[in-house]
């Protein structure tokens, strides 16, 4: 706003800065116009002063406008129904440092249903009520897991927030080229355009998103300009092609592996060991098959290792890392990277025809088990086989199941990914049934939400041992977090039971069935919750 | 009251919450699970058994049509007020989902409610019997007496400070310090005179606030010897504006304005505390009558003020105005019917009016430092380090208040609007204007910006 402009007949600007030149100096030092020096001078400018100072105020006119912004782009998804308004509202008033924390209590963790919420959202298609971004982007600023649901949920507005308050900044890298819509084959100007004259990220962004739609359009736009990338660039552009790689990849990674870059041929071989059929598959089938063979001359049949004495150029070549890192011996260290990359398919025939299960349980010799079934874990993932990743996992109920054996929590959890969903649920299932919950945390973490029946009973199930046997619930906080989280809210009604403060038996920790009925009362306030969010983003 | 169109948003129920701890609490109690026998009557009654830690469930009851707002009782031992389950349970039944179905009223929750609305009759009856005169008014004629004499006493005292200031000129005060501001404010509590302390402590921050400081600190000394001369020569003023120093100078007056019954829609509500006290500010608009009304209530440090009205809401009531021309300052009397969710909005004026409006206010109030106003299709434009509402259709600006720019709010604000124009409620002053509520072009609730 400026300030009044001075009126046709006197300089009044003028006048004021002599009111305050003279107040600053103080009236012994100088006089102000039109008064009388003496004892009354400070009376008489500041009556001058007040008379100007409401003048001022009184006549004060508007400013011009700044340039305009942009007005954000349109989103046409629908509004969202009020009553799931109201609960995003709800879940973002429990968001860290919109208060004081304390105990939990009975009360559930808002928060952490809020990735469900934005799930939920998302996939129905609901647009973000404008005045809540500003809490959505601090709560993905401060959570850079909620960060791509949150900026799908918040759309263009977000983007365009972001624009004008750094603290959001991240937004605009976690989307390549603002937000705007990346071009794809039907557009092949602008989509040669940005591949040639993006930045980077631009680049990756379009690389991908091409490659989810159509491998071999992607294949050939990164063709075009291979030769003349930058190794680091050629190493990101080449990770693209997992998505969707497939046997029509396989020349074009069969040249990668000549490239100058160590890391980029590394990356070229792994990408061509996870395509049974390719020619290097085959290469190294050969390479490991004659380091592993079964030994007849014993009662019962063995496997037998020999592993590779060097590392000739011809593996180099293949990707395999000639190098050991430090402690690891280097025959071992080949080995391993030889049966990681050989197909799994191939080892049926080499090992007198046996099922994957028979293999696995045949003993191997000389200590060379835990290498050999380690790598064949490795392999099973990598080439995502569900036949060996069973094998290899074994009965849940087994015993060394449920110890540190060959195949470790972190392992086992990778094999249960390349299995469906419901085998893995009942796997999980299975393994908790016989060795309770504390090894079991990893295990249900790679379970699909909501878990299926038979696994969140076992986890119940499970939860109520762990109380009948008098440990403290906290104990088991993190599986407690998970369940209330992934547990199907249909499970709510069977929890009931569980709620009531139970008494307490003699051997028992004191207060522990408190804190029990406590943390099954939160346990089913959240099932509640979670069904009514459910309900509320999807009633039409 | 019937429960259709009634319910409140969650925003409305959290703004009850005294402080972010019970907002975070009373949300997590909004859903079902702890809840058990929750319903509501007709006549405006919400109740519900919520399951704590120990083996008894809390009773919560609410009176949300209560005239003087919504009152609580719920039998858990917090002392915040209201409590965590009362938030809960009203963000229950502002849910739609019929988990607080209607239903008769159980004994427990009706016995309260009875006695509470007896109570209040009774207090009602007692008033319109005419209030007792409070002693002897031949004393209290004599006790004013004497205060306005302190007073008196004081602003003389306060001139020579000035003149004393003046004279030695502004520069030395930024050497002098907080020290002499502060005794001088104690001066003048001593002297009974609040209004004018509380100007002497704000000058004791001047020096420190910046560039500009010689020329602010010459406007509040100016417009604190004018407060001081109206009041020396409060005999030779107009009625009103007499009134007017009089409230300025912090003298206590009650709302003797005739009552003005109206829909008044509740534009804003904040609050604003020092180390004794809470202060909130709502303001209200009448449908009918188009005046702007402030409401203020206190609450002891700490403690959230009692009365507090959701944004958005709109109530039948009667509102009386406090003595002094330019003063918006009001009581609520009776309230007919509980405040209900409105579609009703302010009517907004652009940029120049607004502006326009301070100025002509400032001349029945000259120490007025901003003025309510409805801003019409303006937009939030950034405009160097700070912001400005631009009209929509013209080429005029008000800038932002140095406060309000660094207020969460600004981005809901920026939010709301994306670039188009919003309806926006707030004060204007010298300062600039302080966005405090604002509504979407198109329809679309009341979004608070405070």
């Amino acid at each position: 706003m400026t300030r009044n402009p001075a009126p046709p007949e006197a300089p009044e600007g003028n006048h004021w800065e002599e009111l305050v030149t003279v107040a600053l100096l103080g009236t012994a030092r100088r006089t102000p116009p039109g008064v009388t020096a003496g004892r009354d001078a400070p009376a008489a400018l500041l009556d001058a002063a007040a008379v100007e100072t409401v003048r001022r105020r009184a006549g004060m006119r508007p400013g011009r406008a700044a340039a305009r912004v942009e007005p954000a782009a349109e989103d046409a998804r629908p509004a969202l129904p009020p009553a799931a308004a109201r609960r995003l509202t709800m879940l973002l008033a429990d968001r860290p440092g919109a208060g004081s924390g304390g105990r939990r209590g009975t009360a559930p963790d808002l928060m952490e249903l809020l990735p469900q919420w934005l799930a939920t959202a998302n996939r129905q298609g609901f647009a973000a009520p404008p005045q809540a971004l500003p809490a959505l982007l601090d709560a993905a600023r401060g959570r850079t897991d909620l960060r791509p649901a949150v900026l799908a949920f918040a759309g263009p507005r977000a983007l365009w927030l972001a624009r004008l308050n750094t603290d959001w900044r991240f937004a605009l890298r976690s989307t390549p080229g603002g937000g705007a819509a990346l071009p794809g084959p039907e557009e092949p100007e602008r989509m040669r355009e940005l591949w040639e004259e993006g930045l980077f990220a631009e680049r990756v962004a379009l690389l991908s998103s091409i490659r989810a739609r159509d491998a071999a359009a992607a294949r050939d736009l990164l063709a075009t300009t291979w030769a003349t990338e930058r190794a680091e660039d050629r190493l990101m552009f080449l990770d693209s092609l997992r998505t969707g790689l497939g046997a029509a990849d396989e020349p074009f990674l069969e040249r990668a592996l000549a490239d100058r870059s160590r890391n980029v041929r590394a990356t070229a071989a792994e990408l061509l060991s996870a395509l049974p059929g390719s020619a290097l598959a085959g290469r190294m089938a050969e390479r490991a098959g004659t380091c592993v063979a079964v030994d007849r001359t014993q009662d019962t049949p063995a496997i037998v290792v020999e592993a590779p004495h060097e590392c000739d150029p011809g593996m180099e070549r293949d990707g395999v890392l000639p190098k050991a890192p430090a402690g690891r011996g280097e025959r071992s260290w080949w080995l391993g990277q030889l049966v990681e990359a050989a197909p799994l398919g191939a080892w049926s025939r080499r090992l007198g025809g046996r099922t994957p299960e028979e293999i696995v349980a045949l003993p191997v010799a000389d200590d060379w088990q835990d290498e050999l079934h380690a790598a064949w874990c490795r392999a099973a993932v990598r080439q995502r086989d569900p036949s060996w990743s069973r094998a290899l996992l074994g009965t849940p109920a087994a015993p060394e199941a449920g110890g540190p054996g060959a195949v470790s929590l972190a392992e086992r959890a990778k094999l249960l990914g390349t299995l469906g969903s419901e085998e893995r649920a009942e796997w999980v299932a299975g393994f908790i049934a016989v060795h309770g919950l504390s090894e079991a945390f990893q295990l249900l973490g790679v379970c699909t939400v909501p878990w299926a029946g038979p696994l969140g009973r076992a986890v119940v199930d499970a939860l109520n041992i762990a109380r009948d046997a008098g440990s403290y619930p906290w104990s088991f906080s993190g599986v407690m977090g998970l369940a209330e989280r992934c547990l199907d809210p249909a499970e709510a009604v069977r929890l009931e039971a569980l709620t009531a403060v139970p008494d307490e038996p003699e051997d028992a920790a004191p207060g522990a069935g408190g804190y029990w009925a406590e943390s099954f009362q939160r346990l089913v306030t959240t099932l509640r919750l979670r069904e009514a969010m459910q309900s509320e983003l999807t009633r039409a | 009251m019937t429960q259709q169109g009634v319910r409140w948003t969650a925003d409305q129920v959290l703004a009850l919450a005294p402080d972010t701890a019970s907002r975070k609490a009373g949300s997590k109690l909004g859903a079902a699970g702890p809840w058990s026998e929750a319903g509501s009557s007709d006549e405006g009654t919400v109740w519900g058994l919520c399951r704590g830690s120990g083996s008894r469930p809390y009773r919560t009851v609410i009176d949300i049509a209560d005239s003087t707002g919504p009152a609580y009782k719920c039998s858990c031992p917090s002392r915040k007020f209201p409590c965590k389950h009362a938030l809960g349970l009203l963000l229950l039944w502002a849910g739609e989902d019929g988990t607080v179905p209607r239903g008769q009223v159980p004994k427990w929750a009706g016995e309260w409610i009875e006695g509470r609305r007896k109570r209040a009759d009774d207090k009602r009856a007692a008033g319109a019997a005419g209030s007792p005169p409070s002693g002897d008014p031949e004393a209290a004629r004599r006790r004013a007496e004497r205060r306005a004499e302190w007073i008196t006493a004081g602003a003389a005292e306060l001139e020579q400070r000035l003149s004393d200031l003046l004279r030695g000129g502004l520069a030395s005060a930024e050497q002098t310090g907080y020290g002499l501001w502060e005794e001088t404010a104690a001066r003048m509590v001593d002297a009974q005179a609040p209004g004018l302390a509380a100007r002497v402590r704000e000058l004791g921050a001047i020096p420190s606030s910046g560039s500009g400081w010689p020329v602010r600190l010459l406007e509040e000394c100016a417009l604190l010897h004018l407060l001081d001369q109206g009041w020396l020569r409060r005999e030779r003023l107009p009625d009103g504006l007499a009134a007017t120093v009089r409230s300025r100078i912090g003298l206590p007056g009650s709302a003797d304005g005739p009552p003005v019954r109206d829909h008044w829609l509740v534009l804003a509500q904040y609050d604003t505390s020092d180390s004794h006290l809470t202060t909130r500010r709502i303001w209200l608009y009448g449908a009918g009558s188009g005046r702007a009304a402030l409401v203020l209530s206190y609450g002891a440090a700490g403690r959230a003020p009692e009365l507090a009205l959701p944004v958005g809401l709109a109530l039948d009531a009667e509102v009386s105005a406090y003595p002094g021309v330019g003063q918006s300052r009001a009581a609520l009397g009776e309230r007919f019917a509980p405040p209900a969710p409105t579609e009703f909005r302010p009517p907004g004026v652009d940029v120049a009016r607004a502006v326009a409006r301070y100025g002509e206010a400032l001349r029945d109030d000259p120490w007025l430092e901003s003025h309510p106003v409805t801003l019409g299709r303006v937009v939030p434009v950034p405009d160097g380090d700070g912001w400005q509402l631009a009209d929509a259709d013209g080429e005029l600006a008000v800038p932002l208040t140095p406060a309000a720019r660094s207020r969460s709010g600004l981005w809901r604000l920026v939010a709301l609007s994306g670039g188009a124009p919003v309806t926006v409620f707030g004060e204007c002053g010298h300062r600039g204007f302080s966005p405090l509520t604002a509504w979407p072009e198109g329809p679309g609730e009341a979004v608070t910006l405070c």
